[in-house]
């Protein structure tokens, strides 16, 4: 029972990394049909700031600060240099620009910091642990679901109530007539980016601080994965990629705990059978994309 | 009485297809003008392009006393003109709400954006009662309702109106029509492409009838509601 317990906390903690993740990919697809596969290299920019910023000897909070912003900058700047030239161009197109921007970013980290995988310095308390009954769960795990609730209750909060949030979700169902309403092209898709980015940031700080490094090729695994999410919530869905986010996360932690040991190695396949098992019942997703819909109608 | 908008060899292009070959027509401050002909006419491309959703090929538009031929979508509910399109397209996902607050997203001046609240939820009481709801639950003619309401949120001078009574309820297109008529009564200039080509000439001042792309008849509404071509135009032997 315990150990259900245990790991049922790592699931929420992993699940949650993976959801801000699927997010940030969710809310840049929802407005401008692009899946951003260098969304990655944002979360390895943030990486590397912490480092950077933890050999210095920067306050970790301001470390953190100083991370998640270099993400939401990076994408901001993705946006305006890389993808807004491309904006009317096929999904492919931009697709492919992505995989490039992606690639560019890792030969730059490869060249200019270091091929090989840098120690990240935490704070002490980030390892230590506490005990909850027979539980012994580590601060870090506490500190990464923590963080998703919060960003998920913020994101939930703009998206509902800022008139810029609105916008965005007035954008992602029908791009054409919000910009009837004088709703601005670029700063709807530069806000969708910003967002985007400061997801990837938090994300980066939650997926440093259960590793303590960062190498060039960092965010290449965990994006992937949110993309499964996002795939497995409803490509566009934001609800959707929460909950594929946290499915994915407890398909993983549960295999991984509960598989026999001699079926350990085929622990990513198998988790991928149940992927594709949910989707064929659910083919749109868990919580598809209304405008989706609606547009195969 | 001056033109508030005043179009000169207009083309709309799409790929090869030429949906508009050179139209020439004008809209006067405070008229209905009915925009009349078959599917495939270009009616529908004509609004489009004047709003900027699709790219003016060639020609002139002139709103206000500005040329806005080549200008963003964006920049045309603030400057006074907007579109209600085909279909309604309001945001279902939305609540009634969300979507008239989005009608005046580019209006900056707070005390016109509170009298649109007002003259809106005063046209309309049941979006008032429904500003919760996902504007996506709303009846066909409650969503052309919103429709109009959001687009009246900007305050415009020029109103167009693509096919705003298809699919509805004859009553509740007896309705819009009426509607119509109280908005010219209010001081908005309105343009509206239609099928209903007799409610449409009743309402109306004036019309331009649209054949292949070209204007093939223009006049007063009585005077279109006798013409020969009104018949050939949809018949398509014009």
């Amino acid at each position: 029972m315990d150990l259900i317990l245990q790991q049922t906390v790592n699931a929420f903690a992993l699940g949650g990394t993976y959801a801000l993740l699927a997010l940030g990919l969710a809310v840049v697809f929802s407005i401008m049909g692009l899946i951003n596969f260098a969304h990655g290299e944002l979360m390895t920019i943030a990486g590397y700031v912490l480092m950077y910023c933890g050999l210095a000897g920067f306050p970790f909070v301001l470390s953190v600060a100083l991370a998640v912003s270099a993400a939401v900058a990076a994408a901001v700047l993705m946006e305006r240099i890389a993808f807004r030239p491309v904006r009317n161009a096929s999904g492919a197109t931009m697709l492919v620009t992505s995989f490039a921007i992606a690639m560019i970013l890792q030969v730059l980290f490869q060249n200019l910091i270091s091929a090989r995988s840098q120690a990240v310095v935490l704070p002490q308390f980030l390892s230590a642990s506490v005990q909850f009954g027979g539980l012994i769960i580590g601060i870090n795990k506490i500190a990464a679901i923590a963080a998703t609730v919060i960003m998920l209750v913020f994101l939930d909060r703009f998206m509902k109530h800022q008139k810029t949030g609105i916008a965005m979700r007035a954008s992602a169902e029908d791009f054409a007539v919000a910009r009837l309403m004088g709703i601005r092209a670029n700063t709807v898709i530069a806000g969708a980016f910003a967002l985007s980015g400061l997801l990837a940031g938090v994300a980066a700080v939650l997926w440093v601080s259960q590793r303590a490094s960062v190498d060039p090729l960092m965010g290449f695994t965990p994006v992937l994965k949110a993309f499964i999410a996002a795939i497995l919530g409803g490509l566009g869905s934001l609800r959707g990629a929460v909950a594929g986010g946290f499915l994915l996360g407890f398909i993983e932690i549960y295999l991984a705990a509960f598989l026999p040991q001699e079926l350990q190695e085929f622990r990513d396949p198998i988790g991928l059978c149940i992927v594709v098992a949910v989707l064929l019942f659910r083919p749109n997703g868990l919580i598809p994309s209304l405008a989706l819909k609606a547009e195969k109608v | 009485m001056s033109a508030l908008l005043s179009v000169q060899s207009f083309h709309v292009h799409y790929g090869a297809v030429e949906a508009v070959r050179g139209i020439d027509f004008e809209i006067r401050e405070g008229e209905i003008i009915a925009l009349l002909g078959a599917n495939g006419a270009g009616k529908s491309s004509t609004l489009n392009a004047l709003v900027g959703l699709v790219p003016v090929a060639a020609g002139t538009v002139m709103f206000d006393g500005s040329d806005i031929t080549h200008n963003a979508p964006e920049t045309l509910a603030p400057a006074g003109l907007t579109l209600s399109p085909e279909g309604r397209r309001v945001f279902g996902t939305l609540s009634v709400a969300e979507n008239l607050l989005m009608g005046a997203y580019g209006i900056r001046d707070k005390l016109a954006v509170a009298a649109a609240w007002d003259r809106v939820y005063t046209l309309f009481p049941i979006l008032h009662e429904r500003r919760d709801q996902f504007a996506g639950t709303l009846s066909g003619g409650q969503q052309q309702m919103l429709a109009v309401g959001r687009a009246l949120m900007s305050n415009p001078r020029l109103l167009l109106l693509d096919e705003p009574s298809l699919g509805l309820a004859p009553k509740i297109v007896e309705q819009v029509f009426e509607l119509i008529t109280l908005l010219r009564d209010q001081g908005v200039t309105l343009a509206v492409v239609e099928q209903n080509v007799a409610m449409a000439l009743e309402v109306a001042d004036r019309g331009y009838l649209m054949s292949g792309g070209r204007i093939v008849a223009a006049g007063s509404a009585a005077e279109l509601a006798q013409s020969d071509s009104l018949q050939s135009a949809y018949l398509g032997a014009g």
